[in-house]
């Protein structure tokens, strides 16, 4: 099926408002456009990070999921307590596939849920007594902890506990970093708020804590900002920019520990990768310390060599050679990759709607690949976020912000793409109506898909399920025609 | 009164960024820019004016600032 025009494209906008009542589509109309590269400013065709409609379906998460989700979780020396009832602790443990290398429960924690699990009388008389008792026992049962953080969930800030007091007596107590998190899940629109407290919690009780304290350093330090090594993603990254000549301190906060988070104020470059989570903190340094930042794209051959040159831009003659020599050293591999899947993928048309740097960092890979990213949209992304992805979309195609279950499925009913990228959430629908599907925020269980390395695995994973033979078969459930009498006697 | 940060742009000579409500957007003018006075009423490119208290020229860029909305766009 060729592209959608322009008109065509407005046309599908409106036919999916239709349903809604008159103040809904009014709001949502807000949310959908049609892109248009002549614009320079995303906000006269598009609006972000406001609050989702009541009844509608929407696929955002909390600030308690921006804060120990996505920030605080993967650092993995630190216990991240899930202060409040058990249940958010509970199902959003270990699914995110932050990578690290450790002994899970004696040095490092990630996969392990901590919890205050809170009941009725908490509530009633407070909780404060309970976490104090739960970071002794912290203390006893895994001493080789290096910082405890107390992730509040929603009744903490309801009921108006202390956790303040209590970290910090404990913090004096045991000389650990004890950071309490104001991330109540109620706090602002979608999980992006709580990646804000976040930051701003490590700028305030992390990062001061070894200031004046001696640091050997060398000329070519950085840090990577904002990879949360999904399936290694971080990893993959780590050894392109350590094979070019610079020393990577601290990895934020994928395999990342409190040490290299406290010394990254010592750094010479700020990297980052994902801007919506993490650029808060790349401010706050930049003023504080003085240490410029940057953001690069690990997605695809070509955004990768275009970042590794735009790094290597910032330092001197040998880290410049170290770059074209990483370049040179990967490109027939990369040849070899888009030789062997391009003619399996060529044309084929893409649907994303993810998170917070993917709807428009993958742009670039599937572009390797010969394909077309025909819908984009951010979950939680702000303003800025679509600035920049305006100018990486193809003109006239879609961009929709926070969609609804709704108008996604119509979207994907009506544009038909041969791929549509998202997360759990919407996986099975357009699995059951026949549509090859990819997790873009998991990778499905594979991974990574950051640098040169992850390409590969990339480029095969979109091959394998765009080309996997089992989609024509399927017919939707609601799809079905009744089974004859007959042959379900027979069976 | 909000808390803001002016920074060095690439397109503009200063950035303004609002953390509060993540509005990151190019000073299109400033009405004082000088060693000795600087500041003063700011124009956003979005429309948006601010006001910040005329001081000496900061030091070093990035700033945080208290500025006055004046009129903000939208």
């Amino acid at each position: 099926m060729s592209a959608l025009t322009r008109e065509e494209t407005e046309a599908l906008i409106q036919e999916v408002l239709e349903v809604y009542p008159e103040k809904a589509k009014k709001d949502r109309a807000k949310h959908l456009a049609v892109n248009d590269q002549s614009i320079e400013q995303s906000k006269k065709c598009i609006t972000s990070n406001r609050k989702s409609l009541p009844g509608v379906m929407t696929i955002r998460g909390c600030a308690y999921a921006g804060s120990k989700g996505v920030v605080w979780g993967p650092i993995k020396d630190m216990i991240h307590i899930s202060h409040g009832p058990v249940g958010c602790g509970q199902y959003s443990r270990a699914g995110r596939r932050n990578y690290y290398v450790g002994t899970t429960g004696v040095n490092t924690f990630g996969t392990m849920n901590f919890t205050s699990d809170f009941q009725e009388k908490d509530i009633v008389f407070g909780g404060d007594k309970k976490l104090a008792k739960l970071i002794g026992e912290i203390e006893q049962l895994f001493p080789l902890n290096k910082g405890i953080s107390v992730q509040s969930e929603c009744p903490i800030g309801l009921i108006g506990d202390d956790i303040e007091a209590v970290s910090k007596k404990a913090a004096a107590e045991f000389n650990k970093p004890v950071v309490p998190v104001r991330c109540e899940g109620f706090r602002g629109v979608s999980q992006s708020l709580g990646h804000h407290i976040a930051n701003d919690a490590i700028r305030d009780w992390v990062l001061p804590r070894r200031e004046g304290k001696a640091f050997e350093g060398t000329p070519y330090d950085v840090a990577v900002i904002g990879d949360y090594n999904i399936g290694g993603d971080a990893w993959s990254s780590r050894i392109l920019l350590e094979e070019m000549g610079l020393r990577v301190v601290a990895q934020w906060s994928g395999d990342g520990t409190i040490a290299e988070m406290e010394k990254t104020p010592y750094v010479k470059v700020n990297l980052i990768h994902c801007y919506r989570s993490m650029n808060y903190i790349a401010r706050h340094m930049e003023e504080k310390y003085s240490i410029p930042w940057m953001e690069y794209n690990f997605f695809g051959p070509t955004k990768v060599a275009e970042s590794l040159r735009a790094i290597a831009a910032l330092f001197d003659d040998k880290i410049k050679e170290g770059a074209e020599r990483v370049i040179a050293k990967y490109q027939p591999l990369m040849q070899a990759v888009i030789d062997k899947y391009k003619p399996r993928l060529e044309g084929k048309r893409v649907m994303l709607y993810v998170g917070g740097l993917r709807p428009r960092h993958v742009i670039g890979a599937y572009e390797d690949l010969g394909m077309e990213v025909v819908g984009t949209g951010y979950e939680f992304g702000h303003n800025d976020d679509y600035d920049r992805t305006i100018k990486d979309m193809g003109n006239a195609t879609l961009i929709y912000d926070d969609v609804t279950g709704f108008e996604f499925e119509e979207f994907v009913k009506r544009v038909k793409p041969d791929l549509v990228g998202s997360g759990i959430k919407e996986k099975f629908i357009f699995q059951k109506m026949g549509v090859p599907f990819r997790q873009m925020h998991s990778w499905d269980y594979s991974g990574p898909y950051h640098g040169y390395d992850g390409f590969a695995i990339f480029a095969r994973d979109m091959d394998m399920t765009l080309n996997n033979p089992c989609w024509s078969k399927i017919t939707a459930p609601w799809l079905k025609q009744a089974e004859p009498e007959a042959a379900k006697k027979a069976a | 009164m909000a808390n803001i940060m002016v920074q060095r742009g690439s397109k503009t000579d200063y950035v303004f960024y609002l953390p509060k409500r993540d509005l990151e957007d190019d000073i299109v003018s400033m009405e004082f820019d000088t060693p000795e006075k600087w500041g003063g009423e700011i124009k956003l490119n979005n429309g948006g004016s601010y006001y910040i208290e005329p001081q000496a020229a900061p030091a070093k860029l990035p700033i945080s600032l208290r500025a006055k909305r004046l009129d903000a766009a939208e």
